[in-house]
């Protein structure tokens, strides 16, 4: 198994989280990658869409097998989206901590400090 | 806990990750169902399919009686080891299962689907009656698919002399005896290669060597899509008791003649025929990134609409493309909805990839 970076944050939908200046950045876990198998496409959220609350429906990972929907971790506001998978979407599995999706300016800056610290995601998924 | 193959603690020690399928724990892939997938058009991989059922038919009347059971006309079978694929329909022409029968020594092997063998014995007992037939369900077998343009030569490396000589001599769509093996040159990949049908106790050993020999395992999700891109259908995605092989690319399957071989549903057949074929199957093609899934909508302008019975990844195409039954007049451009947006869609004949070419 994968090591998980410790200075990433998790939510229980799979998503990591990093600070980025003010922003935060977002991708999907190794181990969410790797229940998904292939990943053939992904559906960006659009720039400027607001998430009301975290959890809200932010994309779609697409597999070969199926559709998965991605969370935002945090409320607030695309700022950015990672237009690179459009044409490599197969990044998510190779480098699923380097591969971004989109970047949000958070309503609350303290939000990300509610989510799963890396010790406690790894507790969530078992490893 | 679903049914497992004698293969399964292999699977696992190969890294399988499983995927229950029809009530049996299979493995979905080994590490990359689209690396899977690409080997098998490129080079050839094995596959257990040991969930299918082998049905073994015997006794004086067995030929009248599947031509009595089956849509199509085992009498158009002349010798040992010709094949044929055929539906297996209820009265009112639903198809119960799609099967390959082989004609052998003894009388016939009918090869069915893993999610449907209780229903079909459970047919097949039901419709036996007055007939001098004997079914036998030959579970202690297990069956290996090996399919790429390299599977014969790579597998005729492997075994005995006899076998290698027949492997390389067998006629597309033909299955004969050697041994405790048969072995028959039928797929479900759109590609050349072999289906064995072993003795359970040789069959990891079998796997084993081939595994040692360099050729991959393959998964069932390479499988389907595979099968997708050679547009065969899926027993419980394209077909099932509520459609008839006339609107499921299967008419070809439907032996007319003679006219007077009344197999079960011929009535309910023929009947919607006077009435008129109302709908089809097609391919779609999605020009644009996205994926196209089962059950999505298809909506074609002033003809109507239908539905997508499978979709997903063309590996080999890189697109997504979909089986889907629409209504009969069909046009060359259609639309499908996908999480509430409508993509354009290229229509096709329901062949998207065959022995590694692009069709489309």
């Amino acid at each position: 198994m994968s090591t998980i970076p410790a200075e990433l944050r998790f939510a229980e939908s799979h998503e990591w989280a990093r600070q980025e200046g003010d922003l935060i950045v977002v991708g999907i876990s190794d181990h969410a990658q790797e229940a998904l198998g292939d990943v053939v496409f992904v559906e960006l959220p659009e720039v400027g869409k607001v998430f009301a609350a975290a959890g809200d429906q932010a994309g779609v990972v697409e597999s070969v097998k199926a559709a998965s929907d991605i969370y935002s971790p945090v409320a607030g506001e695309v700022v950015e989206v990672n237009e690179a998978l459009a044409d490599g979407p197969e990044a998510l599995n190779e480098a699923p901590y380097d591969s971004w999706i989109f970047k949000v300016k958070p309503a609350n800056a303290a939000d990300l400090g509610k989510l799963l610290d890396a010790a406690g995601y790894k507790a969530l998924i078992g490893e | 806990m679903g049914q497992r193959t004698p293969l399964f603690d292999l699977h696992l020690a190969l890294g399988a990750k499983l995927v229950d399928f029809g009530g049996w724990d299979m493995p979905l892939h080994y590490g990359s169902q689209v690396e899977e997938h690409h080997q098998v058009r490129r080079d050839c991989g094995i596959f257990d399919v040991s969930h299918m059922h082998v049905l073994d038919v015997s006794g004086s009347q067995a030929k009248p009686w599947l031509q009595h059971l089956l849509a199509n006309d085992v009498g158009r079978l002349q010798q040992t080891g010709q094949a044929l694929y055929s539906a297996m329909l209820d009265t009112h022409g639903g198809i119960v299962d799609d099967m390959i029968v082989y004609q052998t020594d003894e009388g016939y092997r009918l090869v069915v689907n893993a999610a449907t063998g209780d229903k079909d014995l459970a047919w097949m007992n039901a419709n036996l009656a007055g007939y001098d037939v004997r079914i036998k369900h030959r579970s202690e077998l297990a069956m290996l698919a090996i399919q790429g343009p390299n599977a014969r030569q790579k597998i005729g490396e492997l075994v005995n002399q006899e076998r290698t000589a027949l492997i390389h001599t067998l006629r597309p769509f033909e299955g004969q005896q050697e041994g405790e093996w048969f072995i028959a040159r039928t797929g479900y990949t759109g590609e050349d290669g072999l289906e064995i049908i072993l003795p359970a106790t040789e069959a990891c050993a079998f796997f084993n060597d081939m595994v040692g020999a360099g050729i991959s395992p393959i998964g069932l999700g390479a499988r389907d899509t595979l099968r997708l891109e050679a547009g065969m259908n899926l027993y419980g995605q394209e077909i099932d008791e509520q459609v008839s092989p006339l609107t499921s690319n299967m008419a070809w399957t439907v032996a007319w003649m003679p006219e007077d071989r009344t197999f079960i549903g011929r009535a309910a057949l023929e009947a919607e025929r006077v009435r008129g074929i109302t709908s089809k199957l097609v391919g779609l093609v999605l020009e644009e990134r996205g994926v196209l899934r089962a059950h999505q909508v298809v909506r074609i302008a002033e003809v109507g609409e239908g539905e997508i019975t499978s979709g997903s990844f063309s590996p080999t195409l890189s697109k997504s493309i979909a089986l889907a039954r629409v209504p009969m007049a069909t046009a060359d451009r259609a639309e499908v909805e996908i999480r509430g947006k409508w993509y354009p869609v290229r229509v096709v004949r329901p062949a998207f990839v065959r022995h590694g070419k692009a069709l489309i």
